[in-house]
């Protein structure tokens, strides 16, 4: 299948946002976003909601945002986009709309109650007379958990846009649901590490999470990448029904020229430089960040210069990963033009 | 919206005779002449007498060549059954394929529609795109693995054959050409339309005749459209003396007398 920037962009940044809303969601989930820092200051305003949620939640949106708006690049249509919260009944593009949109909800009001807390600096009280603090110590956990909730089922409808598609067997394998969710996680700490003071255990915590989540990523990709290969290739005799008479092979195209569909899917470039592009994704998106994490133990002074480079890595790795998601892919209808 | 209707007693389709098909594209180009100036607009071409030509069409005919005996397959199944043999020339089969929408009964390019543009009509089965509501994700072509979908980028939006559905029920036209362009334009007769629901139809009934066959029935969109298979060939060059390999072969006994006598004289 022809890679298009748009659907790349698509589904790796809105991934890692996603990713990220989702460990922040499980961690205002379970309170832990408010639990008092080691400086003693047990105030909800020195809470990391403040320094830490708030920035990364902002920053998992412009990624959210970002992705989602790729998205419509790859529409003929892109003023029409609304029309796809329709179908949600047997669409699972149309689910992955309405289940982006409705992740904006706790996301927004979390957000805005961030924005109050520090815009009103140290007064725990709105000049409205609104305790910002203390709503928020009540209704955070269920907004973190409705949060958590929809990034998680947004990846999964995401995942299955694609994986819903039987002629495309690369798609449909079993693994792309799990490579997607596993994929969008580890994006999202790595976004979370890189991007703000954290205490030292919440810094642990996101440090062994990454480790883990890079050796599971890596793990899945290869078996992915193994069952993939093991897939047959495009056969006419099958595609025409005609493999009754005997080896069936095309003797003359329908067109001389190329049309939609051998434009759209009959890409061969990546499928010929699988195995160097396979090794540089799982070397950026997996080897890297695990490394450096791991690094960021032994010499904690560059722990946030390693934290920023490994999500680069990260995003560098997610993207070429994507890429051959999609380039790597053979689409059944390519069988009727094999020779 | 693209929720499937409950299935419908008439299912309109075509069937495709493979075995006269000649492979002319008279049923492509008169496909195309026909939806450019209908009524679901036109099929817009870009660089159209330029170096690289690029359009939408319906209907694409492929051309295959098939070796030695084979062993399955869709086209073989009902043969199989019937313990028939399928013989082929020595020299292999030409089979002309035309491939356009089958207009399956449960199809996964309808589904997967996140706008409810691509649809399937209840009352005769016919799957339709409406532009006015397409948003051009291109989603469906990737879900159809027959290739019956082909995007406009000229047009921004999917297009797809429509069974002439603006042929087939209209009034302004006689009768007998109430029927897709595609099959009034076969000069072989190899395109047949009609509605396959009804086990009594012509169609149905060259069918199962021909032992005709679904494409792909193992993705589970069940097909509406059949194709006929190729008739079996007599093994070898049957009673054509001049054909059978190495050289050629003369039995003098199968000559009559004047000739016998002038092989024997100038065989000295």
């Amino acid at each position: 299948m022809r890679p298009t920037f748009s659907i790349i962009a698509f589904t790796v940044l809105s991934g890692i946002g996603y990713g990220a809303w989702f460990l922040e969601g499980i961690g205002l989930a379970l309170g832990m976003a408010c639990r008092a820092p080691a400086s003693g200051d047990a105030s909800l305003r020195a809470c990391r909601f403040v320094f830490f949620d708030g920035t990364a939640l902002a920053l998992a949106l412009l990624f959210v945002v970002a992705g989602l708006l790729a998205s419509l690049g790859h529409l003929g249509k892109p003023t029409r986009a609304w029309r796809a919260l329709s179908q949600w009944r047997t669409s699972w593009l149309s689910r992955e709309g309405v289940a982006a949109l409705l992740t904006f909800v706790p996301a927004t009001i979390l957000l805005l109650q961030h924005g109050l807390v520090v815009l009103d600096g140290s007064a725990q009280v709105t000049p409205h007379g609104w305790n910002a603090d203390a709503w928020g110590s009540t209704w955070q956990p269920l907004l973190g958990g409705l949060l958590a909730v929809g990034a998680c089922a947004t990846v999964v409808c995401t995942a299955n846009i694609y994986a819903s598609l039987k002629p495309v067997p690369a798609w449909s394998d079993r693994h792309v649901v799990p490579g997607y969710l596993l994929l969008a996680l580890l994006g999202g700490s790595a976004l979370l590490l890189a991007c703000g003071p954290l205490s030292a255990a919440d810094r642990r915590t996101l440090v062994a999470a990454i480790i883990v989540l890079s050796i599971a990523c890596a793990w899945l990709k290869l078996r992915y990448w193994r069952a993939i290969d093991a897939q047959s290739a495009p056969d006419p005799g099958r595609a025409t029904g005609l493999s009754a008479f005997g080896e069936v092979h095309a003797i003359e195209a329908p067109h001389t020229e190329q049309n939609y569909l051998t434009h759209e899917m009959g890409f061969v470039l990546a499928r010929k430089h699988a195995r160097r592009l396979r090794r540089i994704a799982l070397i950026l998106a997996c080897g890297v960040p695990a490394l450096l994490a791991a690094l960021s133990f032994a010499v904690p002074g560059v722990a946030t210069a390693f934290a920023g480079i490994g999500f680069v890595a990260v995003l560098a790795g997610l993207l070429v990963e994507r890429w051959l998601f999609f380039a790597e892919a053979r689409h059944a209808v390519i069988a009727y033009y094999a020779r | 919206m693209t929720s499937l209707p409950p299935p419908s007693p008439k299912k309109l389709g075509l069937v495709i005779d493979l075995d006269t098909c000649v492979g002319c594209h008279a049923c492509a180009v008169a496909c195309k002449e026909w939806n450019d100036g209908g009524q679901f607009g036109p099929l817009p071409d870009e660089d159209a007498y330029g170096a690289q030509p690029h359009g939408v069409w319906f209907n694409r005919v492929h051309g295959y060549a098939v070796d030695g005996p084979g062993t399955g397959g869709a086209a073989g199944a009902g043969r199989r059954a019937g313990n028939q043999e399928t013989p082929i020339p020595d020299s292999g089969l030409t089979v002309h394929f035309p491939r356009s929408c089958l207009h399956c009964e449960t199809p996964a390019c309808v589904t997967v529609c996140p706008t409810g543009a691509s649809y399937k009509r209840a009352e005769d089965g016919i799957v339709l795109v409406d532009a006015d509501q397409c948003i051009g994700c291109q989603l469906c072509a990737w879900a159809c693995p027959y290739g019956a979908r082909e995007f406009s980028v000229e047009r921004g939006t999917m297009q797809k054959c429509t069974l002439c559905v603006d042929r087939i029920y209209n009034e302004t036209l006689d009768e007998a050409d109430r029927q897709p362009a595609c099959v009034m334009a076969c000069p072989t007769r190899a395109r047949h339309f009609g509605d396959l629901g009804d086990a009594q139809s012509p169609v149905s009934k060259l069918v199962a005749e021909r032992d005709g066959y679904a494409l792909m029935p193992e993705y589970g969109y069940r097909p509406v459209n059949r194709y006929l298979p190729p008739r079996p060939r007599k093994a070898g060059c049957g009673d054509v003396p001049a054909c059978g390999g190495e050289g050629e072969s003369l039995d003098p006994a199968s000559l009559p007398g004047v000739l016998r006598w002038l092989d024997r004289v100038l065989s000295r």
